[in-house]
């Protein structure tokens, strides 16, 4: 009974954010500090984990295309294709949903503990419009930016490892990355960094601002909201792939 | 004026207030005592709206609060300032962003006009040089003084202060009890004070509302309180023997078998006797 609970508190949450805020300047600049927070403060590791993926993935994909009649260059097309449907936007989601989604969890969490969120509901604000709302949007506007770095960076990983490992040239690669490419699937990676933008925003939100206790509660919300975010996450993957990509039937 | 209405509030099978009522009246410090767990926070909480009681009402200057839609209520509560337990800071802003942050939220004066304001509540509370310090850097009394600079920077009607002495030393009690007590009477504000401080019952208690099991006990004023013949009052407020001893003290001082005039000079004298009452029937 307890997960429908959740569910009706988590919906009823995503409700309340919806009020006229008190003073829009305010919302502003709480939006701009929590892009910053979410996009700036993910950057590194984005970029880091993106450039390793993209570098590994041109390492295997050699590794077992070892047929004489297969072009070097479908290398180059599996990885664009791989890091683009599947590597940036899910396995950086995930990522990200450490990151960002625990810091939300943890920073509403300790608000909720040390009576932050009781002083501002008693001026008269509305906390789930002033604290989840701008998280929220600040998710939607950045993590679909940071995806489409990622996408760019593990390409570029991707064409590093091949030409300095001597598996592939830089020309072939680059000739590999334009052949068959299909927009949708950019399309597609798009959708589902927006999806996952707000799983990994608004499930640490909830664990967050509804947290009870002290510390050690505030550290297992955060963890519960990072395992299931992540759940989410791959859930949401399946149903958007099952949904989205035409198969060849 | 606050007037509670025969206030209940559970939680699951759990009562924690049963048919409490009580009238808070303005320009005085109203005080609600009772040991942990006597329900005197859930009290404040239904009072302040961060808890819907089960039964009764809240009535600020006779308006219905506890019936009140959102909206309403948030413009009853832009004339609350709350004093929090844990102070309840913003651990990422300054002090001077702490306390302009209600101006920020809910005035559109320029910020020069914001500025002064800050300043002069800052001044009220004798934090006059520590606009840049964050919470970290403060002491648990700073924190405490920038929280109801914080309460009053709008001119509250209403000062709800939860536990306003905890975790700090008697000196420092008494400068927050005093401060609160000074500014309730200077901008004729309701305040209603969390506490089972007895310094501050007997320094600020204007009016007392002694809450026992989640019952209402007693209730009176600070001269009423020593000479109450309520059990479980005095259980509470006599529960040390040092207080006990005082509480003796003054009864046989204005009885008139002990006088209780002796000077500095005197209590430092080896020779002097140890003032200790004699048996009440003697």
């Amino acid at each position: 009974m307890t997960i429908f609970k959740d569910i009706g508190q988590y919906l009823l949450m995503i409700k309340g954010m919806f009020s006229r805020p008190e003073n829009a300047k305010m919302y502003w600049k709480e939006l701009i500090h929590q892009c910053t927070e979410i996009g700036f403060g993910s950057l590194g590791i984005v970029a880091i984990i993106s450039v390793f993926i993209g570098a590994v993935s041109t390492i295997q994909t050699a590794y077992q295309l070892v047929s004489p009649l297969i072009p070097p260059s479908t290398i180059a097309q599996i990885v664009r294709d791989t890091v683009i449907l599947e590597f940036a936007p899910t396995l950086v989601c995930i990522v990200l949903a450490g990151v960002a989604g625990s810091r939300i969890a943890s920073e509403l969490g300790n608000m909720r503990v040390s009576e932050q969120i009781d002083a501002l509901e008693i001026m008269g604000i509305n906390t789930k419009t002033y604290l989840i709302l701008p998280k929220i949007l600040a998710a939607l506007l950045m993590i679909p930016l940071l995806v489409a770095i990622a996408m760019a960076l593990g390409i570029w990983g991707g064409r590093l490892a091949g030409v300095a490992s001597g598996i592939i040239s830089g020309s072939i690669y680059d000739k590999g990355l334009l052949e068959f490419f299909v927009p949708f699937n950019v399309i597609f990676a798009l959708i589902k960094a927006y999806v996952f933008a707000f799983i990994i925003s608004s499930v640490p939100a909830f664990y967050g601002y509804f947290v009870k206790g002290g510390a050690l509660e505030i550290g297992r919300a955060s963890t519960k909201a990072v395992v299931v975010s992540c759940i989410l996450i791959l859930f949401a993957d399946y149903i958007l792939s099952a949904l989205l990509l035409p198969t060849a039937q | 004026m606050i007037e509670v209405k025969n206030i209940k509030k559970t939680f699951g099978d759990k009562t924690v207030i049963e048919d409490v009522s009580a009238i808070m009246k303005a320009g005085q410090c109203n005080l609600i005592i009772g040991s942990s767990g006597s329900g005197k926070t859930v009290l404040m909480k239904c009072m302040v709206g961060l808890f819907e009681p089960n039964a009764g009402e809240v009535l600020y200057q006779g308006e219905n609060f506890t019936a009140m839609k959102g909206s309403e209520k948030t413009e009853i509560r832009k004339e609350i300032g709350m004093l929090f337990q844990g102070s309840a800071l913003f651990d990422s802003q300054t002090v001077e962003e702490n306390v302009m942050f209600p101006l920020n939220m809910f005035t559109k004066d320029p910020i020069r006009k914001k500025l002064e304001r800050v300043n002069e509540v800052l001044a009220r509370v004798n934090l006059v040089g520590a606009n840049k310090k964050y919470p970290s850097e403060l002491s648990g009394g700073m924190k405490k003084r920038v929280a109801l600079a914080r309460a009053i920077v709008l001119n509250p009607k209403y000062l709800f202060c939860d536990e306003p002495n905890s975790g700090l030393d008697p000196q420092t009690s008494l400068v927050i009890d005093r401060l609160i007590k000074e500014i309730t009477e200077e901008y004729n504000i309701t305040t209603v004070i969390n506490t089972h401080d007895m310094n501050s019952v007997m320094e600020i208690g204007n009016y007392i509302l002694y809450m026992y099991h989640g019952n209402k006990e007693w209730e009176g004023n600070k001269k009423e309180i020593i000479f109450s013949k309520n059990e479980r009052l005095n259980e509470f407020i006599f529960a040390s023997d040092f207080l006990q001893d005082a509480k003796d003290m003054r009864m046989l001082e204005e009885k008139g078998k002990i006088s209780n005039d002796r000077n500095m000079e005197e209590l430092l004298d080896k020779d002097a006797p140890i003032l200790i009452p004699p048996p009440a029937d003697e």
